[in-house]
C-alpha cells in the first residue's frame, strides 16, 4: 500500500496515512486529485480506479471515503477486505464508530491503523490481538496527575 | 498564560466556523499561541500542541515549526509524549528534513526499552518513515528484535525489516538468518508478516529466491511444503474465531501464501508441482459467496497461471475467470477482465469460449470495466469472429468516452487489416471509423490509411464515391477530410463519371467536386495540413476535370497570396505550373497507362514540380502509392552506381521523357551500360522516375512541341518501332529516345525484350520497358527508354534486337537504325 486516505462526502480529509516519499505540495495535490475522481464516480461502478501506476480502492461507509492505493500486484479484492477489517476495529475500539468518533479522535485512528499496517503491509491478522495491544497502550498512557508528576527527562 | 486549550475543545471551536477565512483566523491564533508556548520550552504542555498542531496539519495549515518539538516528544519518559511524538514524526517528518537524523539515536534508545509498547512505537515509526541513512544505523537492532520470542515485537520487527530492505537492498543478506525459524511461529501475525518479508526478499534477489528453493537435508525446512503445509493447515481446520473472516480462516494469510509461492513456483517443475495438490485444493473448496473467498479464488489463478501448473489446473483456473465474469458484483468482473487479459496469450483458445461475456461487458457503464473489455475484445479478434467482433467493436466506438476513442480506432484499424474478409468490408469499416471517430483517429493512420486504398483498384470508385458522400455533410474531421482529399484528387474522374459498381452511382457535377475541396480550403475547421492536401487535390484534379481548369486555375492562383506559408508555397508552384510549363502539365499528369499486371501506385500524382522543392508537401503524401515503383527507381538507380536519392521517389512515377533528368544523365558520365534493361519483377514502370532531377524545377531540356522528329526504326511482321527523340539544354550530348513498339497482327505479342548497341564513341542506357507485351491490332504499345551519350557529337547510328513470342514461335530479329535525324546527334 503506498497511501490511505480518509475522507468525508464533502472532500474534507480525516486521515492521511502516507508509506511513500513525497514533497508536502506534492501530497496536496494528490489528495486534491483523487478526492475529485473518487466523489465523482457513480454509485454503480466498481470500487477500483486506475490511476498513474497504480490501484486505488475505495469504499464508502456511511459518510466516509476510504480510500487505499496499491501497487500493480497486489489483490485488489483483498485491499477491500483491509479497508474492511481497519473498519471493524475502529468499530471494536470506539464501540459502533462513527465519522465524529474519527473527527475528534484523530490521533487514536492514527494508532489504531499503526498496530494494524506497518510500511504498507498488514502486521496483525487477529482482530482481537490488534484491539487488545491499542487498549494496553491506553493503559501506559499516564494520568493527568501522573502526568503532571513524573519527569520529561 | 494559561494553559493552552484541550484538542478536543481545539476541534469543537474550529468546526463551529462557518466561513472559510474565519477558520483560517481561528488558526492563525492558535498557531501563535502553540509557537509562544514553544519558545517557552514548557515541558507540560508540549504533548497537547503538538497533538493540536497536528490536528490543524490535517486541515491542510503549515506545521513544520513543530518538527523539533516532535523530537523533543519522543525523548521525553512518558508514554503520552512518546505517542504523539511518534506519530507527530510519522506525519510531519520525512527523509527530505535533516532534523529527521536527529530521532536516529532515540528510537535506538526505544528499540531497547523495557516496555514493548514503547518499543513498538520505536519499530512502527522507522518501519514507515526510516530514511536510508536511519535504516543502514538500526538495521542491527531490527535483526535482534527479529530473533525475538515476543511474537508482538517479532511482527512489527519483520515488517521493519522489510522497510529497510525496501531502503537499502544490500543489507537484505543481514536478515538471512534470521529467516529460518520464522516459519515454525503460530501466531497468525507474525507468520504473515514473516510471508511478506520472505516475498520481499525473493522478488529483489534471483539470489534468494535461488536459496529459498533449493532442497535442503530436511525436508521439514523447505519453504515450498512449510508453506503448504502451512496454508493446508488454514484450509482444513475448524473456525477459529481469532482469525476467520466469513468463516474462512485469516484470508490475509491464505493470500500471502498464495502470492510466495506464486513467486516461487515460476519457472520452476519441482516447486510447481509440489503446489499443484494445494492449488487445486484451494480453487476448488473455498466458499465464493463473499468477496473473502473470491480475493482468495483471484489470487490462486493469479498463482496457477503463472507457475509451471499442469494444463488441468490451468483450464480450472480460467473456468473460475469464467465464473467471476457472470458474477453480479462489478468488482469481480473487473478482476476477472484484468486476469483475463493477462492470459489471453497464452491460453488464448480456453478466453475464446468466454468472448460473448467479454463482449457484453463493453457496455457496461464503469469505465475501467470498459476499458479492459476493449484491450480484450481486441486480444481476441481473429480470422472467424471478425465480423461480428468488429460490429460490436464499432457500436462500442460510437458510443464510448472521448479517452477510448483514439485507442479503440488504432485497434480497429489493426485488426481490420490482419483479418479483413474482404477489402470491401475492410474500406467500409475503416470509413466507418472515419466518420464516427474521425477526429480521434492517430495522425499516422492517414498515410496507412490512403496506402490501403490504393491498393484495392478496384475499389477506387467506391472508394471515392463513399468519402465524397461523407465529407459533403460535415467537414470538420480532419483526419476524415484528409483522406478523401487525397483520394478525390486521385479519383476525381472516376467520381464524375459516375462509374461505381458496388454502389448506386450519385451523379457528381465537376463542380460540386471543386465546390466541396474549396470550401475546405476556405473552413475555419480545417488544419493547415488538411488545406494542403485539399489543394493539392485541386491541383491534380486540373487534368483529371475537363471544364473546370480554369476555375481551378483561379483557386489556385488566389492561394497565391494566402497568408499561410505552406499553401503560398504550393499555389505558386501550382501557378507557374499552369503558366510557364503549362505544355509539360498535361504531360506531367497524364495518367499511366493501364498496366496489365496489376500494379500498387495508383494514378499519376503531379508532384513533379514539387519534388524537393517541397519537402514539405511530401510529408502529406503518402510514401506507399510509390512503393514499387519506388523500389524499381531504386534498382534502376543502383544500376547507376546509386546516388543519393532521398526518398522523396515515390510521388512521381509518372512522367514522360519529357522530363529527362540532367543529374540521373550525368551520372551515365561513369558507367558504361548498355544492353538489356534491368530485370525488375514484372510490374515495370513505364518511365523511370526522374525526381532526382527534380532539385530545380527548371525543366531541362526543350518544349516538347519543338520537337525532333521521331522515326520509324523497324517495320517488319507487323511490329513496328518508332523512335522520338528528345535533347537535353544543360547537357546536349545526351540525347533521350523513347521507342514506341505496336503490333497490327490479330494475335499479341508476348514476352518482347528490345535490345540496342552503338558504336564506341557512345554510351547507351537502357532503361525499363512498359511491359513485355503487345497487344493486337495496334490496340497498345510498349514503351521504352534509350539514353544515349554522345561526346563527340558524331552520327547517331544503332543495332538493334528483337525477340518476342508471336502465335506460338518464337521470333526474333536483328536490324540497323540509320535514319537518325541530324537534331537528335548534332
Amino acid at each position: 500500500i503506498h497511501f490511505i486516505l480518509l475522507f468525508s462526502r464533502q472532500g474534507k480529509l480525516r486521515l492521511q496515512k502516507w508509506y511513500t516519499t513525497l514533497p508536502d505540495k506534492e501530497k496536496k495535490k494528490i489528495i486534491r486529485e483523487i478526492v475529485q475522481i473518487i466523489l465523482s464516480r457513480h454509485q454503480k461502478t466498481s470500487s477500483f480506479v486506475d490511476w498513474k501506476d497504480l490501484k486505488l480502492v475505495y469504499k464508502r461507509y456511511a459518510s466516509l471515503y476510504f480510500c487505499c492505493a496499491i501497487e500493480d500486484q497486489d489483490n485488489e479484492l483483498l485491499t477491500l477486505e483491509v479497508v474492511h477489517r481497519y473498519v471493524e476495529l475502529l468499530d471494536r475500539y470506539f464501540g459502533n464508530v462513527c465519522e465524529l468518533d474519527i473527527i475528534f479522535n484523530f490521533e487514536k485512528a492514527y494508532f489504531i491503523l499503526d498496530e494494524f499496517i506497518i510500511g504498507g503491509e498488514v502486521q496483525e491478522t487477529s482482530k482481537k490481538s490488534a484491539v487488545k495491544a491499542i487498549e494496553d497502550s491506553d493503559m501506559l498512557q499516564e494520568t493527568v496527575e501522573e502526568y503532571m508528576n513524573k519527569p520529561a527527562f | 498564560m494559561p494553559a493552552p486549550i484541550r484538542l478536543r475543545e481545539l476541534i469543537r471551536t474550529i468546526r463551529t466556523a462557518r466561513t472559510q477565512a474565519e477558520e483560517r483566523e481561528m488558526i492563525q491564533k492558535e498557531c501563535a499561541a502553540i509557537r509562544s508556548s514553544f519558545r517557552e520550552e514548557d515541558n507540560t504542555y508540549r504533548c497537547r500542541n503538538v497533538a493540536k498542531l497536528l490536528y490543524m496539519h490535517m486541515l491542510g495549515y503549515p506545521a513544520h515549526f513543530g518538527q523539533l518539538e516532535c523530537l523533543k516528544l519522543i525523548a521525553s519518559q512518558k508514554f503520552t509524549d512518546k505517542r504523539i511524538g511518534y506519530l507527530g514524526a510519522m506525519l510531519l517528518l520525512d527523509e527530505r528534513q535533516d532534523v529527521h537524523l536527529l530521532m536516529t539515536n532515540c528510537i535506538k534508545n526505544d528499540l531497547n526499552h523495557s516496555t514493548q509498547y514503547v518499543q513498538g512505537l520505536a519499530l512502527c515509526t522507522l518501519g514507515c518513515m526510516g530514511s536510508s541513512e536511519m535504516c543502514r544505523d538500526l538495521a542491527g537492532e531490527v535483526e535482534k528484535l527479529l530473533k525475538t520470542s515476543n511474537s508482538y515485537l517479532r511482527k512489527k520487527a519483520a515488517l521493519c525489516a522489510v522497510h529497510v530492505i525496501r531502503k537499502v537492498p544490500e543489507l537484505m543478506e543481514m536478515f538471512l538468518p534470521a529467516t529460518k525459524n520464522l516459519l515454525n511461529e503460530k501466531n497468525h501475525g507474525v507468520l504473515h508478516t514473516s510471508v511478506v518479508l520472505l516475498t520481499e526478499m525473493c522478488e529483489r534477489s534471483p539470489d534468494m529466491l535461488a536459496h529459498f528453493r533449493k532442497v535442503r537435508k530436511l525436508s521439514s525446512s523447505q519453504l515450498v511444503p512449510q508453506l503448504v503445509r502451512i496454508l493446508k493447515n488454514l484450509i482444513m481446520s475448524g473456525y477459529s474465531p481469532e482469525h476467520d473472516v466469513s468463516g474462512i480462516s485469516d484470508p490475509f494469510l491464505q493470500v500471502r501464501i498464495l502470492r510466495l509461492l506464486r513467486i516461487l513456483g515460476r519457472n520452476d517443475d519441482d516447486s510447481s508441482e509440489a503446489m499443484n495438490d494445494i492449488l487445486a485444493q484451494v480453487a476448488t473448496n473455498t466458499e465464493t459467496s463473499k468477496n473473502v473467498g473470491n480475493a482468495i479464488l483471484y489470487e490462486t489463478v493469479l498463482t496457477i497461471m503463472d507457475i509451471k501448473s499442469e494444463s488441468g489446473l490451468r483450464v480450472l483456473a480460467i473456468n473460475i475467470l469464467g465464473r467471476f465474469l457472470l458474477n453480479n458484483d462489478k468488482n469481480i468482473r473487473y478482476v476477472a477482465l484484468t486476469s483475463l487479459l493477462k492470459t489471453v496469450q497464452t491460453d488464448h483458445n480456453a478466453v475464446q469460449r468466454h468472448r460473448s461475456t467479454i463482449v457484453d461487458c463493453l457496455k457496461d457503464l464503469d469505465v475501467s470495466i470498459k476499458r479492459r473489455a476493449m484491450e480484450l475484445s481486441f486480444a481476441l479478434v481473429n480470422g472467424n469472429n471478425v465480423r461480428g467482433m468488429m460490429k460490436e467493436l464499432l457500436y462500442f466506438l460510437d458510443s464510448c468516452e472521448p479517452e477510448f476513442k483514439a485507442d479503440c480506432a488504432s485497434g480497429i484499424f489493426l485488426a481490420a487489416e490482419k483479418y479483413a474478409p474482404s477489402k470491401r468490408w475492410h474500406i467500409d469499416t475503416i470509413m466507418r471509423v472515419l466518420t464516427t471517430a474521425g477526429s480521434y483517429v492517430r495522425d499516422d493512420a492517414v498515410p496507412n490509411l490512403i496506402q490501403l486504398i490504393t491498393n484495392s483498384v478496384e475499389m477506387h470508385a467506391y472508394t471515392v464515391q463513399r468519402l465524397y458522400k461523407a465529407i459533403l455533410g460535415d467537414y470538420s474531421q480532419q483526419p476524415l477530410v484528409q483522406v478523401a482529399s487525397w483520394c478525390i484528387g486521385e479519383y476525381g474522374d472516376l467520381l464524375v463519371s459516375g462509374q461505381c459498381e458496388e454502389e448506386e452511382p450519385i451523379q457528381v457535377t465537376e463542380d460540386e467536386v471543386l465546390d466541396i475541396l474549396e470550401s475546405i480550403l476556405i473552413s475555419n475547421m480545417s488544419a493547415s495540413v488538411t488545406r494542403g492536401y485539399a489543394l493539392t487535390a485541386i491541383m491534380k484534379l486540373s487534368t483529371r476535370f475537363t471544364c473546370t481548369v480554369n476555375r481551378i486555375k483561379k483557386v489556385v492562383s488566389i492561394y497565391g497570396s494566402s497568408i499561410d506559408v505552406e499553401l503560398q508555397q504550393r499555389a505558386v508552384e501550382y501557378n507557374a505550373l499552369f503558366k510557364k510549363y503549362d505544355h509539360m502539365r498535361p504531360a506531367l499528369l497524364e495518367r499511366m497507362p493501364v498496366m496489365e499486371k496489376v500494379t500498387t501506385n495508383g494514378p499519376t500524382e503531379i508532384v513533379q514540380t514539387n519534388g524537393e522543392t517541397e519537402p514539405a508537401v511530401l510529408e502529406t503524401k503518402p510514401p506507399p502509392p510509390g512503393l514499387q515503383p519506388a523500389s524499381q527507381a531504386n534498382d534502376l538507380l543502383d544500376l547507376l552506381g546509386g546516388s543519393d536519392i532521398t526518398t522523396v521517389i515515390p510521388t512521381a512515377p509518372t512522367s514522360k521523357p519529357a522530363s529527362a533528368g540532367g543529374e540521373l544523365l550525368d551520372l551515365l558520365g561513369d558507367l558504361n551500360l548498355t544492353g538489356s534493361p534491368v530485370s525488375a519483377p514484372a510490374p515495370q514502370i513505364a518511365q523511370p522516375p526522374f525526381l532526382l532531377d527534380g532539385l530545380s524545377s527548371q525543366p531541362l531540356f526543350n518544349d516538347i512541341a519543338a520537337g525532333i522528329p521521331s522515326i520509324t526504326a523497324y517495320s517488319k511482321n507487323g511490329l513496328k518501332i518508332d523512335f522520338n527523340f528528345e535533347r537535353s539544354n544543360t547537357n546536349p550530348s545526351v540525347t533521350v529516345i523513347t521507342i514506341q513498339a505496336s503490333n497490327s497482327t490479330e494475335l499479341d505479342m508476348t514476352d518482347f525484350v528490345f535490345q540496342a548497341a552503338v558504336p564506341k564513341t557512345f554510351q547507351l542506357q537502357l532503361l525499363s520497358p512498359s511491359s513485355s507485351v503487345i497487344p493486337a491490332f495496334n490496340s497498345g504499345t510498349i514503351t521504352q527508354v534509350i539514353k544515349v551519350l554522345n561526346p563527340q557529337k558524331q552520327q547517331l547510328r544503332m543495332r538493334i534486337k528483337l525477340t518476342y513470342n508471336h502465335k506460338g514461335s518464337a521470333m526474333q530479329d536483328l536490324a540497323e537504325v540509320n535514319n537518325f535525324p541530324p537534331q537528335s546527334w548534332q
